[in-house]
């Protein structure tokens, strides 16, 4: 096991504690977050509610965690949907190059040059504003291409390595030589990418949903309560500060493990 | 003269490449646009008249050429929910956004440039841990909390800008700038802490190479050798990188439009995808894009300035 360095023990510590929130809030919530009058209107943080409530006497601790929950769980299946269909096409081009691998690739640029939210804006003006799920599709359509590059580089830099060669030389076919031997090797660069795409993921996601086009009502969603506590930062500032301190925390935590992951990874080479 | 030739003449398929793109996945969805015009009163009957009134019954490609054709002639349709012309709705919003994304660039750019060399200096001292850390969590705010935090604290306490008055870029462009300056902070803190990231590691890079240490051993100082020498070899991958940023400003001015209630592009863009109103989505989309492709270009070609080997189409 290789050692841990400081960035990637303070960056588990956080997210772990992130998201042990985050799950105990997919089964409990100290009231229901859409209850009104779970506390007297726009009080601040007390030991009943721990981040206060808003003008209809919510519950804020509450709706953070609902709302870090959808945050999470889209974050998640957008990387899930772009690292695995990336990975898939940049295994191909990657080790089979030719044509099809030229073609893909100048589409790659051309995609990856464009801000992801404006495509995300695009595929989700298509599909529908509105709603989770388009959220999900559009937000993971978006993110292929930056996964597709990343292990293309790693899968073509690993075609003619000696292990491969032998592997072939055996007999392996190319799916297993995929698979079993190039696959594993590319972890390194992979997780790296995976943090990097969830944190662009979160922050997305959230930007959408605080432009009323990504997660709206009745679903919660941390960018659609913070465009309504701005609206109200006034009079119950701690709204708005403790749902950006949750994306922030949240964001930050993996952040520090992907900059451990990078750093062990140069550490070993 | 040739490499830059060629490098305008990909330009000018890739814009093609991404109009097209744009106009075909709109035109996924036009049927609906005769559906929205009518609203409630949409029949089969009235929206098949009404497409054929529009001409959305002929081919892609030729309402992809002449959509083209009008994007050059200042006719690029009218706008469904606002029942006006769309170069007369965007013109007017194209120079806010703009001078946003002008000013981001500006602040961006004089903030991370000396932060990076410094941070590069100061590698592997005791604050360098510290300084990492700090970067990570800049980059983990969100620029829509920025700007909320900032709104709240020069809008609303110190007064410095009225929120939701933007003032008119003609009559009062000092005033306006003031305000955008403000959402042109909260585009630039993330960015800010990934250019420094990115120049650190090039400036680090760098400066393990034969020429710095020879120069160092001649007698040469070293923050004399860090400007003069090192930062000269290490500006390729900043000006590409800059010019990604260019992306990323385009995609928080979207949003950081919506905070500070600038008039510009994006807040237009919002408004009109909850609207449905294509033609409108469509002309922005474009243009948004094509001006983050340009500065691609505009890098490309700088950097071939900087670095004769890229002309030679050697590697660098």
């Amino acid at each position: 096991m290789k050692r841990m360095n400081g960035y990637l023990k303070a960056g588990l510590l956080l997210t772990g504690f992130m998201t042990l929130l985050i799950v105990a809030g997919y089964f409990w919530t100290p009231y229901d977050p859409s209850a009104m009058m779970a506390g007297p209107k726009l009080s601040g943080p007390t030991l009943h509610n721990l981040m206060g409530t808003d003008n209809f006497g919510r519950d804020i601790f509450s709706r953070v965690l609902k709302g870090a929950g959808t945050t999470f769980a889209i974050a998640a299946a957008v990387v899930a949907i772009g690292a695995v269909c990336g990975t898939i096409i940049g295994a191909l081009t990657g080790y089979f190059g030719g044509v099809v691998d030229e073609v893909l690739m100048r589409l790659n640029d051309a995609l990856t040059a464009f801000p992801s939210i404006l495509l995300a804006l695009v595929i989700i003006s298509v599909l529908g504003p509105g709603n989770k799920y388009n959220v999900v599709l559009a937000l993971g359509i978006v993110f292929i291409p930056s996964f597709a590059r990343v292990t293309r580089t790693a899968f073509a830099s690993l075609r003619d390595v000696n292990y491969v060669k032998s592997a072939r030389l055996m007999g392996a076919g190319s799916g297993r030589i995929l698979m079993v031997h190039i696959l594993p090797n590319t972890i390194q660069v992979l997780l790296p990418a995976i943090t990097i795409g969830f944190n662009n993921a979160v922050l997305a996601e959230a930007s959408m949903s605080y432009l009323g086009i990504g997660v709206t009502p009745p679903d919660a969603s941390l960018g659609y309560m913070l465009s309504e506590a701005q609206s109200m930062f006034t009079a119950a500032p701690w709204y708005a500060v403790c749902t950006g301190a949750t994306i922030i925390l949240l964001v930050f935590g993996v952040g520090l493990i992907g900059e451990g992951l990078q750093r062990r990874g140069r550490e070993v080479d | 003269m040739k490499y830059a030739a060629k490098r305008i003449a990909m330009l000018l398929l890739t814009m093609v490449i991404v109009s097209f793109l744009a106009f075909a996945a709109f035109s996924l969805i036009s049927g609906s646009a005769a559906e929205i015009m009518l609203g409630t009163q949409a029949t089969p009957e009235k929206v098949a008249a009404l497409e054929k009134e529009m001409g959305l019954d002929r081919p892609l490609l030729v309402r992809y050429g002449e959509w083209l054709l009008g994007f050059f002639t200042g006719d690029l349709g009218t706008s469904l929910s606002y029942k006006q012309p769309v170069w007369e709705l965007i013109a007017p919003k194209v120079l806010v956004t703009l001078w946003l994304s002008i000013l981001s660039f500006l602040l961006i750019a004089a903030v991370s440039i000396p932060l990076g060399v410094r941070s590069a200096r100061r590698a592997g001292g005791r604050l360098d841990g510290v300084s990492t850390a700090l970067n990570q969590f800049c980059m983990a705010v969100p620029p829509f909390f920025t700007g909320i935090l900032l709104t709240w604290l020069f809008s609303t306490v110190l007064r410095w800008f009225t929120h939701g008055k933007f003032p008119n870029l003609g009559t009062d462009l000092p005033g306006a700038v003031k305000y955008l300056f403000f959402a042109a902070i909260s585009i630039a803190i993330p960015r800010v802490a990934m250019t420094v990231r990115m120049l650190r590691s090039t400036v680090l890079g760098e400066m393990q190479k034969d020429y710095v240490r020879t120069a160092i051993s001649r007698g040469n100082d070293r923050s004399g050798v860090l400007y003069r020498h090192v930062l000269k070899n290490a500006l390729v991958p900043v000006v590409t990188f800059l010019a990604q940023t260019m992306a990323e400003i385009v995609a928080g001015s979207i949003v950081v439009e919506q905070v500070f209630a600038i008039p510009g592009l994006g807040r237009l863009l919002v408004a009109s995808i909850s609207n449905r109103d294509y033609p409108v989505v469509q002309a922005i989309v474009v243009i948004l894009a094509f001006w983050v492709v340009l500065a691609g270009t505009v890098a490309d070609l700088i950097n071939q300035r900087i670095d004769p080997r890229l002309r030679l189409g050697g590697d660098a």
